[in-house]
């Protein structure tokens, strides 16, 4: 899969995982003098801070031609900024072990930072030079782009981007979702200095900031710590890409021919956003059908009983504009008409009968019980929280996600089945060399 | 992402993409060890536990390690253990198949398992009153497995896909393989954990099931324990359920064939339309922190991050910053082996730069390196870097737990690795600089590089 729907799909997976935890977590919103909010759980036990935050905005945000903008200037912030050099920057990070880093989405910059609390002064200072006056040396940038133009060429080659790349484009014909969010060899070779500054001061405002907190510190010192970080960015709107939420309908297949000995399958159709009344029956559904567990039907049928794939899924990818339903298995070439009926097969089954009503109680207690695993570490707590406030969950939705999934119906799931699950409508990408299997249903 | 194809190991499960990587984020050992809050305990019948106390969530990370791996199969079954480690959750009388993952699942738990040369192990996360359940479930798959041709066949399928997934599709990966294999002229580490393919395609139920008989039994394992339980918690319980296993044999001490001491120095070039950009990368056969006299396995551990961890380390500074040749460059030490380590380079060049320039300005470094050694302040960055790392460690009881499972199967002890630190502090440059006489000698190497298309022929 590409990284950026990877992350996307992860994105939700994390999100809506979120159960009220055994232990109580208190989750304080807290609200600096100069206006700007964040989410906080403080938490002694370890003298470390941990802090995620995001911007809105990203890839989608790319001008035609220039994509990998918003990602390239992840890798520019910590190359000069204030009065520091790259150079200085980086041993200040360094020899502190702070870490500083930042990751562009297709909807949302986002950015982590954790320290030793002892050395929280000098973090927050690094990371508002970062924020608020990274230099975008040419020098640096040069060299920068060629970090972004290797990872470009590695995902031209690598079976799992191309397939899923190709999936977006015939799903998503000429939207901005489509286009390689890293940016490709010929997008990143363009980018200029002038372009990451103009894409700097779109993305980086006060307005659509959400920020997560969790660890050694407290009400007061953090809300100072917020005006010091953030304090100085400008209150502009954030950007509003045109996105339509239509996804193509298959069926299609479309081969893309590489010598290797296992072919990798893309498959999937239109989903639905996160803010769909019915997103957690649908994701409840989903679990069962093609989520994560040893259990689920695909792993079943695909891996367990006839061996034929190391790994399958079907997971729901809700993007901020678009809904998807996007899966992937990977089988040796003379085996994947095969592997693909065999998925069909599954799905077919799901939409006409829906699930089980004990597999909709093993979903219930799985969904339920591994809700804790998530809040173990400060570090995947401030991650959990920022998930949440991105998605408008509700600062209450850790203690009340457990009842939405406890009071979910069979029907409930049945319908939602029937409503995302056509499986003969599915846009398929295969990279490879597969055997009997012909592209079809691609226009013009 | 290139350093993840140097793991040599190899995990069952993970149904999709999201999940691999995930797992593979974790990490190898850290160069340091924090004073941490540790209990270890032996029961009578021979096996270890370890507890690691963390009560900040009612969770627990289980693990059970047992002491083999690849490097103990036998010539001609490479891929053994491996095989064997996805077959152990095909079921017991008790617990037929699928009851395994079914009643972790329901219970809210992941779980999972991985392989690698020198041990294997399986693992559980899952809130913490159910600790005695994946006790019970992994104490009886320990003694009582059930192998039958249909759910053995099907399970060699699934470790073929995953060898083509991982390596086969991989040319970096394939690269790794070879450098490995041209690295051990007797010893089994040349092995890929994974397998040959023409090796797995004919292992049977026979080989896993003798394989297992050979290997599995509770004085050759120990148990992990980190998260919200006490070590008199765990004990009785680790009493309860693993007390009571027999031992079905007495665990003899590991022998492998010994590595003669190398005297060629190796190349190996593959060319690979599919590889993205050139590769170079070589490895140095050294010591692991189990065969290292002195501080020898700090010293390369030290060396590799002065030499490439970060934006001031010398190869960044000189292949990156200054002579532009390199876009991603790198070196390692792999101390954590119980019988030998390597220490690495490796450079990614910039486009249109020959991978022979990258080459030539490592070896550049290191002739310097060898000739004036490391500074002071080279080393006092790294090490007060590494001193620090180690607090983030305490958010995460996975790591823990996986670190001192791997120091335990690789020859250490939980005492060795609590007094790392401390003999961390101790490591002087001149200490880097004989270990890096001894070791970085290019009679000890493979050098790999791994080229797009091949090169044109005068």
């Amino acid at each position: 899969m590409n990284a950026h729907l990877l992350r996307l799909m992860f994105a939700c997976f994390a999100a809506v995982l979120f159960l009220q935890p055994a232990r109580a977590i208190e989750i304080k919103e807290v609200t600096s003098p100069g206006g700007i909010k964040a989410w906080l759980v403080e938490s002694k036990t370890i003298p470390l801070i941990a802090m995620d935050f995001s911007f809105e905005g990203g890839s989608t945000s790319d001008s035609i031609g220039k994509e990998g903008t918003a990602n390239f200037i992840t890798g520019m912030l910590d190359e000069g900024a204030g009065d520091m050099t790259g150079e200085q920057f980086q041993s200040r990070r360094d020899e502190l072990a702070i870490k500083i880093g930042f990751d562009s989405g297709s909807d949302q910059f986002e950015g982590t930072l954790q320290t030793l609390s002892k050395n929280k002064d000098a973090a927050f200072s690094l990371l508002k030079a970062a924020l608020t006056a990274p230099h975008f040396e040419s020098d640096a940038m040069e060299r920068v782009r060629q970090q972004f133009l290797a990872a470009a060429r590695d995902q031209e080659q690598d079976p799992d981007r191309i397939a899923s790349a190709a999936w977006m484009k015939l799903a998503l014909p000429g939207q901005l979702y489509s286009r390689a969010s890293n940016g490709t060899s010929a997008s990143i070779a363009t980018i200029t200095p002038d372009d990451l500054k103009a894409m700097h001061k779109l993305l980086f405002s006060r307005k659509g900031l959400k920020v997560s907190v969790v660890g050694d510190i407290d009400v007061v010192t953090l809300g100072k710590a917020l005006d010091e970080i953030f304090g100085d960015l400008p209150d502009t709107d954030p950007p509003k890409p045109v996105v339509a939420a239509i996804v193509a309908k298959g069926p299609i297949v479309k081969i893309i021919d590489r010598d290797i000995p296992q072919s990798v399958i893309v498959f999937g159709q239109q989903g639905i956003l996160r803010n769909d009344p019915d997103f957690i029956p649908a994701f409840v559904m989903s679990h069962i059908l093609g989520g994560g567990g040893f259990a689920s039907r695909l792993t079943t049928e695909v891996r367990e009983k006839r061996g034929l794939t190391y790994g399958v899924g079907y997971n729901l990818a809700p993007l901020r504009h678009v809904g998807l339903y996007v899966g992937s298995v990977s089988t040796r070439n003379e085996k994947v008409s095969e592997a693909l009926a065999v998925v069909k097969d599954v799905l077919k089954t799901m939409a006409a009968d829906g699930p089980t009503p004990a597999e909709l109680q093993d979903a219930k207690t799985f969904l339920t019980g591994s809700y804790a695993l998530r809040f173990d570490s400060d570090d995947k707590i401030a991650s959990q929280l920022l998930g949440i406030q991105q998605e408008h969950l509700g600062i209450d939705y850790v203690n009340t996600r457990n009842a939405r999934i406890e009071a979910l119906t069979l029907d409930q799931l049945k319908t939602q089945a029937r409503r995302l699950i056509d499986s003969d409508h599915l846009i398929v990408t295969v990279v490879g060399k597969p055997e009997g299997l012909k592209s079809t249903g691609i226009g013009g | 992402m290139i350093l993840k194809s140097f793991e040599s190991q190899s995990m069952r499960a993970a149904r999709n993409a999201i999940f691999q990587i995930l797992l593979l984020i974790f990490v190898t050992l850290p160069a340091f060890a924090m004073n941490l809050d540790v209990a270890d305990f032996t029961l009578a019948n021979g096996m270890e536990v370890v507890v690691i106390p963390d009560h900040r969530a009612p969770v627990v990370t289980h693990m059970v390690w047992y002491r083999v791996g690849s490097a103990d199969e036998v010539s001609g079954k490479s891929g053994l253990a491996h095989f064997l480690e996805h077959l152990m959750f095909k079921g017991t009388a008790k617990h037929p198949f699928g009851e395994f993952d079914h009643l972790v699942d329901v219970n809210g738990g992941e779980g999972n398992a991985f392989t690698t040369r020198d041990y294997t192990a399986y693992f559980q996360r899952i809130a913490s009153d159910r600790l005695p359940l994946v006790m019970e479930l992994e104490a009886d798959r320990m003694q009582n497995l059930v192998l039958t041709d249909a759910n053995v066949l099907p399970e060699l399928q699934v470790v073929r896909e995953e060898r083509r997934m991982r390596t086969e599709n991989d040319p970096s990966a394939l690269l790794a393989e070879q450098i490995d294999a041209a690295m051990y002229t007797a010893h089994p580490y040349g092995k890929p954990v994974i397998g040959w393919m023409s090796e797995v395609a004919k292992l049977t139920r026979d080989d896993a099931f003798a394989f297992y008989q050979a290997h599995y039994t509770p004085a050759n394992a120990i148990l992990v324990v980190a998260g919200d339980a006490t070590p008199e918690q765990v004990k009785a319980l680790a009493e309860k359920f693993y007390g009571p296993l027999k031992n079905t044999f007495t665990p003899a001490p590991r022998f492998r064939t010994a590595e003669p001491d190398p005297i060629a120095a190796r190349r190996v070039i593959m060319t690979d339309a599919r590889a993205s950009s050139p590769i170079f990368q070589r490895s140095y056969l050294g010591p692991s922190y189990a065969t290292a006299p002195g501080h020898e396995a700090l010293a390369l551990d030290l060396l590799s991050d002065i030499l490439g961890s970060g934006t001031q380390s010398r190869f960044y500074k000189g292949l990156v910053v200054e002579q532009k040749v390199a876009s991603s460059i790198g070196a390692w030490y792999t101390g954590d082996n119980l019988d030998s380590g390597t220490f690495g380079v490796y450079g990614v060049p910039n486009s249109g730069v020959d991978v022979g320039k990258v080459e030539a300005a490592v070896d550049v470094i290191l002739a310097d390196v060898l000739k004036n050694g490391v500074t002071q302040s080279e080393l006092d960055r790294v090490r007060n870097k590494s001193l620090a790392e180690q607090v983030y460690l305490l958010d995460d009881q996975v790591s823990l737990s996986r670190m001192v499972g791997v120091a335990l199967m690789t020859g250490l002890t939980v005492k060795d690795l609590l007094n790392r630190d401390v003999e961390t502090a101790k490591v002087t440059p001149d200490e880097i600089r004989q270990a890096a006489a001894k070791i970085i000698q290019l009679k000890r190497s493979v050098t790999g590089v791994l080229l797009p298309e091949a090169p044109v022929q005068n």
